[in-house]
C-alpha cells in the first residue's frame, strides 16, 4: 500500500474518495459530457429531418448522422457515465482505494481511442449502417474495430470495480455487507461482463468478415447474439440508473430501503431474468417457433419486469417513510408535496423515476409482447420507447447524480443554480411529450430510421393520414425543447466544473482512512415503520401512486389487443 | 444516508418485508402471469399469429418462384418501370422479393381469400411493413418468409421498407392491391 495521503473526506456529504478514483471518476464523466453535447448536436439534426416542417438534412447526411447519433448516446455517452458510477459506488461508497488506478487509465485511454476511431469512420461516410450495422450490410472495418476497443476498455472497468469490491473486503473498509447501490451496481457490472462477451462474440467475427476472413455470417443469427449483446446493455442501464436512484434518495432524504431483501432480490432478478429477454427483438423474425419467442419474452422478461415493478414502488417508498420519519404525515402526499422540488437532484431522479416507469416501461412491456408487436415492430413507436427508457430514464437520473457531484467530486459549486433548477423539468417534459408524440406516430406506422416520410421520390408513393404529420410535428417542437433542456445541462456542467467558484471547505487529503459503518437502525423498529403510515403500510401513498400506474397499464395493453384484433388475419 | 451504507441488521436477509412491499409483489407477479397466459391463450384464440413458418433459400431460388408466378399471373404493369402486377388464385403461393430497393413484383388479392404469402430478402436485411393496416416483419436474406394471411379490408396497401437498408431505403414501396370479390 502506497504511503501517500490519499484520501479526502467531503464535509459536506461525508463521503471520503481515493485521489487516483477521484480522477477517473472526473475523466470518465467529463469524457461522458463531451459525447452526450456531441450527441445532442447530432440530435438537432436528425429532430430537425424528421420534422417534417423542416426536413433538413439531404438523406445520405441524415442516415449518418442518425448512425452517429445513436452510437454515441447509447453506446459512449452512457458507458463513460457509468464506468465513473462505478467506481464512485466502489471506491467511494466503500471508502477504498481504487484496484489498479494505472490500469483504469488504460482502460479510459483504450474507450476514447476506440470511440474516436468508429466516429472518425462513420464520419468519412464509409460506415452509415446504424448502430445496429446488421450484417450483410458492410461497415469499414474500423467501424467494428473502434467498438471492439471501447468494449475492451469497459471490461477492464468492470473487472477494476469488482477488483476494489474484493479489496474493500479484504482491507475491511466497511462493516457488514456492502450497501445496497454498491449491490445495485454490482449487478450492472455483473450484467456487463456478459453483456461485452455477447459483443466480442458477434463482432469480432463481423470485424474479421469486414476484413475478408470470414466469408459469410448468417443475418438471423448475428440478430439473435447481437441483441444478446445489445439488449443486455440495456439492463446495465437499467440496473445503473436504479441504483442510483436508490442513491439520491438516500443523498437527499436519507433514506434506506423499505427492506434490504426485496430490493436486493430484484436487482438479483434482473441478472437471473433479464439476459434472455432479447428475444423481444426477434419477435416477428423469420427463422424462430413461438414457443421460443414466448418463453424468453414471458418467462425471462416478466420476472425482469416484476423486478422494475418492485424497484418502482421501494424507491418511491423508502422516500415516503423517511419524509414520514420527519413528520411529513399528513394526509397520502404531504411527504411528495413537501419534498425539494427546486433540487435538481432531487427533482431529475423523480422525473426519472416517473418516466421510466409510466412511458418507458408500460410501452416497453406492450411491444414486447409476441402478437402485438406485429403492429409496432421498427415503427417509430421503437425509438419512442427507447428514448423514454435511456433518456428520460437513465440520462436524467445521470444528469441528477452530476448536479450532486459537482461540489462533492469536482469541488465547484453550480453556475447559474437557477438554470439548473429548472433544467430536469425542461428536459424531462421536453422528452415525455417527445416519446409519446413519437409512440403515436408509430402507432398510426410511421417508421423509424426514414428520412421521408412523404416519399416524394418514389415512384409508388403513400400517404400517412393528417394525424400522423401533427405527430411528428409535436415530435419535432418537443424534441428540441428537450435538446434545450440538454444543452443548458451541458452549459451548466461545463461551465461549473471549469470555471465555477471552488467549494470553500476544508477537504484535504490525509493518510487516515474511516471505515464505513452499518447505517443506524431507524426509529421504525419500535412498532414497525408501518407506524407512520396507513392501513398497516409504511409507504400508503406510494402504494396509491403503485396502483395508479398499474391501471393505466392494464387499461393501455387491453387497448394494444384490440388494436391488434382489427389487423388482418394471419396465421 | 443508508441506501449507501451497509445494512443496519447484520441479519438482513431475516428481516420480515413490509406489508406494502409483500401486497405488491403479489399484485404484480399475477398482474406478470396474466400477461405470459395472453400469448399462448391469442395462438388459440386469437387471428392475428405469425406462424414462423420459414425456410432456408437462397437468391436464386426464390428469384425463380417468384418468377414462375410472375410470368403466369401477371394482369397488367405499372410506372414507366413496367412493374408486373400479378393476381394469384386465392388460396395459393404467392411470392414476394425484397430487395434493393424494391418490392417485387405487385400484388393484387382477393378480400376474405386466404393466400401463402413468401418473403425474402435478395440482399441486405429489410422490413415489410404493410400500412395503413399495420402489419409488420423482419425480413432476412436466406431466410424464406411464409405468412398466411387474409385481407378482410378492400383498397390499396403500401407495402414500405422499416428496416433502414441504404441510401434507397425511403424509396422501397410496394403495393398489394385488394379487391372485392368478382
Ligand atoms: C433531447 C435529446 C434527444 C432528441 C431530441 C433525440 C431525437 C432522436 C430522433 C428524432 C431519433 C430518430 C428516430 C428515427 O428516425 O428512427 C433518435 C434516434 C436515437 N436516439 Fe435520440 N434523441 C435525443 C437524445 C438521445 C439520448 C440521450 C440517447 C441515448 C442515451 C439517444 C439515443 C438514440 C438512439 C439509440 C437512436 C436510434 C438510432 C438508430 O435508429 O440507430 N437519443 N433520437
Ligand atoms: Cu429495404
Ligand atoms: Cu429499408
Amino acid at each position: 500500500m502506497s504511503s501517500q495521503p490519499l484520501f479526502r473526506t467531503c464535509p459536506e456529504s461525508g463521503l471520503q474518495f481515493h485521489k487516483p478514483a477521484e480522477w477517473l471518476m472526473r475523466a470518465n464523466a467529463v469524457a461522458a459530457v463531451v459525447l452526450l453535447m456531441f450527441g445532442g448536436l447530432l440530435a438537432v439534426g436528425v429532430t430537425l429531418t424528421r420534422w417534417p416542417a423542416f426536413h433538413l438534412l439531404p438523406a445520405d447526411i441524415f442516415y449518418q448522422v442518425l448512425t452517429l447519433h445513436g452510437i454515441n448516446m447509447l453506446i459512449f455517452w452512457i458507458i463513460f457515465f457509468e464506468i465513473a458510477v462505478l467506481y464512485f459506488c466502489s471506491s467511494t461508497l466503500l471508502r477504498c482505494r481504487l484496484a489498479t488506478p494505472k490500469l483504469a487509465w488504460a482502460a479510459f485511454g483504450l474507450m476514447i481511442g476506440g470511440a474516436v476511431l468508429n466516429n472518425i469512420t462513420v464520419l468519412g461516410g464509409s460506415s452509415t449502417v446504424m448502430m445496429t450495422s446488421y450484417v450483410p450490410m458492410p461497415a469499414a472495418p474500423n467501424f467494428y474495430l473502434g467498438l471492439i476497443l471501447f468494449a475492451v476498455g469497459a471490461l477492464i472497468g468492470c473487472f477494476i470495480f469488482l477488483g476494489t469490491l474484493v479489496i474493500a473486503k479484504e482491507e475491511k473498509t466497511y462493516e457488514g455487507s456492502i450497501p445496497l447501490v454498491t449491490f445495485g451496481a454490482l449487478t450492472a457490472c455483473i450484467i456487463a461482463v456478459f453483456t461485452i462477451a455477447s459483443g466480442a462474440i458477434i463482432l469480432i467475427p463481423t470485424w474479421l468478415w469486414s476484413l475478408g476472413y470470414i466469408a459469410h455470417i448468417d443475418a438471423a443469427m448475428y440478430r439473435l447474439v447481437w441483441w444478446a449483446f445489445g439488449h443486455s446493455s440495456q439492463q446495465i442501464n437499467v440496473a445503473a440508473h436504479v441504483a442510483v436512484w436508490y442513491a439520491i434518495a438516500a443523498i437527499v432524504f436519507g433514506a434506506k430501503p423499505l427492506s434490504e431483501k426485496v430490493s436486493r432480490m430484484a436487482f438479483l432478478l434482473y441478472i437471473a431474468f433479464l439476459q434472455l429477454a432479447s428475444a423481444h427483438h426477434l419477435l416477428v423474425d423469420p427463422g424462430l417457433s413461438s414457443e421460443w419467442k414466448i418463453f424468453n419474452t414471458s418467462y425471462a422478461m416478466y420476472l425482469a419486469v416484476l423486478a422494475s415493478m418492485v424497484h418502482g414502488l421501494t424507491v418511491p417508498g423508502s422516500i415516503e417513510v423517511a419524509q414520514r420519519a420527519k413528520g411529513l404525515t399528513k394526509g397520502l402526499f404531504e411527504w411528495l408535496r413537501k419534498a425539494p422540488w427546486g433540487n435538481p437532484t432531487f427533482s431529475g431522479m423523480f422525473i426519472s423515476l416517473i418516466g421510466f416507469g409510466f412511458i418507458g416501461g408500460i410501452s416497453g412491456v406492450v411491444m414486447g409482447t409476441e402478437q402485438i408487436n406485429i403492429i409496432i415492430h421498427n415503427t417509430i413507436y421503437v425509438p419512442g420507447h427507447f428514448h423514454a427508457t435511456v433518456v428520460l430514464g437513465t440520462t436524467l437520473a445521470f444528469m441528477s447524480l452530476t448536479y450532486f457531484l459537482i461540489p462533492v467530486l469536482f469541488r465547484r459549486q453550480l453556475v447559474f443554480p437557477v438554470l439548473a433548477k429548472w433544467q430536469p423539468y425542461l428536459f424531462g417534459i421536453g422528452m415525455a411529450v417527445f416519446t409519446l408524440a413519437m409512440m403515436g406516430a408509430g402507432t398510426l406506422g410511421v417508421e423509424r430510421r426514414h428520412w421521408d416520410m412523404a416519399f416524394a421520390d418514389s415512384a409508388l408513393g403513400f400517404d400517412y393520414p393528417a394525424s400522423a404529420y401533427t405527430m411528428m410535428g409535436i415530435m419535432g417542437i418537443s424534441g428540441m425543447a428537450a435538446i434545450v433542456g440538454g444543452a443548458v445541462f451541458v452549459l451548466v456542467t461545463v461551465l461549473s466544473v471549469f470555471f465555477g467558484k471552488r467549494v470553500e471547505s476544508e477537504s484535504g487529503y490525509s493518510l487516515a482512512t474511516s471505515r464505513l459503518m452499518r447505517a443506524e437502525p431507524g426509529i421504525e423498529h419500535a412498532g414497525g415503520h408501518a407506524a407512520a403510515g396507513k392501513w398497516g403500510f409504511a409507504a400508503p401513498g406510494t402504494f396509491v401512486f403503485a396502483l395508479f400506474f398499474l391501471a393505466i397499464f392494464v387499461a393501455y395493453y387491453v387497448v394494444n389487443w384490440k388494436y391488434l384484433a382489427s389487423v388482418w388475419p394471419l396465421s | 444516508m443508508s441506501s449507501i451504507q451497509p445494512p443496519s441488521e447484520i441479519l438482513w436477509w431475516k428481516q420480515p418485508l413490509d406489508r406494502v412491499e409483500g401486497t405488491w409483489i403479489g399484485i404484480a407477479l399475477v398482474w406478470s402471469l396474466i400477461m405470459f397466459i395472453m400469448m399462448p391463450l391469442w395462438h388459440v384464440y386469437g387471428k392475428q399469429n405469425l406462424s414462423n413458418e420459414a425456410y432456408r433459400t437462397t437468391p436464386e431460388a426464390f428469384q425463380a418462384k417468384t418468377q414462375a408466378m410472375v410470368d403466369q399471373y401477371t394482369v397488367r404493369t405499372e410506372t414507366d418501370m413496367q412493374i408486373p402486377v400479378v393476381r394469384p388464385p386465392p388460396g395459393s403461393d404467392v411470392y414476394l422479393i425484397a430487395r434493393l430497393w424494391q418490392w417485387w413484383p405487385l400484388l393484387e388479392l382477393e378480400k376474405d381469400q386466404t393466400y401463402r404469402l413468401h418473403i425474402a430478402s435478395m440482399d441486405w436485411q429489410h422490413g415489410f411493413s404493410l400500412q395503413p393496416v399495420n402489419i409488420n416483419t423482419q425480413i432476412l436474406p436466406g431466410y424464406e418468409m411464409v405468412i398466411t394471411v387474409t385481407p378482410d379490408t378492400s383498397g390499396d396497401q403500401t407495402i414500405i421498407c422499416n428496416e433502414y437498408c441504404g441510401i434507397g431505403h425511403h424509396n422501397m414501396v410496394g403495393k398489394i392491391y385488394v379487391t372485392e370479390e368478382n
